[in-house]
């Protein structure tokens, strides 16, 4: 057994048992952080399989913002901790066997996985060049299948408009109740002004990287999203009302100059979403730059919640 | 057995771990939780079939990595939405928990046939 197989071993076996933990756990927040960590090591496996910007995204994603979200559930619903009835015993051995038999048929696909396996990645490469991009995942993201990535713009900002129909009818238009965890202090205060303009910065220089190297648009802004979220929590500048145009427009800048792009595909190169020779990467970069800024701001105000006070004239 | 192989059991082992914490724990927030365990592990063999097609100089086959990024996002807009649910459901009912017997009639709003 060589090296880098017992390390695959460790870090399989350690993430197994932790997301094992993060279901057993008793605590709410303890299961959270659990998960947390899990997706950290996520991450690494991402990196192990060679897929950086999965990891990436996973580490920002998945890690990061998902565990905030749940944290701020889990600070408001903590007088409901403890669990009033255990689940029954034959409850628990007939899910238990039942999930196993699901895991010993997935785990079958993966034994019985063809040999060789089939693969985009020629197809990729080959048409690549034309699009200017030097990334291939970007180069799915943005030109083979750029309709997924628009609809799934559209399903970010389809879930926000989800979470703030949640409002309470006199609260409409007003500030999201962002959930505090801890009273601003010194020290959340003072990260909160050492890390934002570097935070920027690797936001910005990973939504650019994208188009040649790992990063892009969803990295990037999640890393933005982070940033104006620790802003707001240090209560160094105040959550925005959502009825403020800056924010709406903010929002849809993004997604509205995409399908703007995607509609001129129709008139330069006969097909919707379809770049005019030469002008792809220009137009893919614009295309990420104001994407990365409605994605940081609409992942912000979902971590943000529905609005919770009305708006002070 | 290969080191992709290795991570598509893990994935297997925890979309089984995911699923059972969403069937056995109540609290909606923790089948929340479990549910994005069951995603996690379904990315993760998805990435074990992206590393299995390494061609072309590539690390992994590009297409389900996309794929996979997109996932990722959509997971997160669910989750998020899942979470507003539930809070407005604790500051509506008090409850945190889905069971099959009748909720507790504490508003008296309830509509009885």
């Amino acid at each position: 057994m060589n090296v880098a197989l017992a390390f695959d071993l460790g870090l399989a076996a350690l993430l197994v048992a932790i997301a094992g933990w993060t279901i057993a756990a008793r605590a709410n927040i303890g299961a959270i952080v659990l998960f947390m960590v899990d997706g950290l090591l996520l991450a690494i496996v991402w990196v192990r399989l060679s897929a950086v910007d999965v990891a990436l995204t996973e580490a920002a994603i998945g890690g990061g913002v998902t565990s905030m979200l749940l944290l701020g559930a889990a600070t408001r619903l903590k007088d409901t901790e403890s669990n009033p009835e255990p689940a029954k015993l034959t409850l628990l051995l007939t899910a238990g066997a039942l999930c196993a038999l699901v895991s010993a048929g997935l785990a079958a696909v993966v034994f019985f996985l063809p040999d060789p396996a089939p693969t985009l990645a020629p197809v990729a490469m080959a048409n690549l060049a034309e699009t200017g991009l030097g990334n291939p995942v970007a180069g799915v993201l943005f030109a083979y299948r750029a309709l997924d990535t628009l609809l799934e713009k559209v399903v970010l900002l389809l879930a926000l408009v989800g979470v703030w129909s949640l409002a309470r009818d006199e609260a409409w238009g007003g500030v999201p109740g962002l959930r505090v965890y801890a009273r601003p202090n010194t020290i959340l205060v003072f990260l909160a002004q050492l890390l934002p303009p570097i935070g920027i910065m690797v936001g910005i220089y990973m939504f650019w990287a994208g188009a040649s190297q790992p990063g892009g648009a969803f990295q990037g802004g999640t890393v933005l999203a982070a940033m104006w979220l620790l802003v707001l929590l240090a209560r160094l500048q105040q959550v925005p009302a959502i009825s403020l145009p800056w924010v709406r427009l903010l929002l849809v800048i993004g997604p509205v100059l995409f399908v703007a792009i995607g509609f001129l595909g129709f008139l330069v190169a006969d097909a919707f979403l379809a770049y005019p020779p030469g002008y792809a990467k220009p137009l893919i970069v614009i295309a990420e730059a104001t994407l990365t800024l409605s994605i940081g701001v609409t992942l912000g105000l979902l971590v943000a919640g529905p609005p919770e006070t009305r708006l002070q004239q | 057995m290969t080191s992709a192989t290795l991570f598509g059991y893990c994935g297997a082992a925890m979309v089984g771990l995911g699923l059972f914490g969403l069937i056995t724990n109540p609290h909606v927030l923790r089948k929340i939780l479990a549910f994005n365990v069951l995603g996690a592990g379904v990315f993760l063999m998805f990435g074990v079939i992206a590393r299995r097609g390494a061609a072309a100089g590539l690390g992994g086959d590009p297409v389900p990595q996309a794929l996979v990024i997109t996932g990722i996002v959509v997971a997160f807009s669910a989750t998020a939405l899942a979470v507003a649910l539930l809070v407005r459901l604790h500051s509506e009912t008090g409850q945190t928990t889905v069971s099959s017997e009748d909720p507790p009639s504490s508003s008296g709003q309830g509509v009885r046939s």
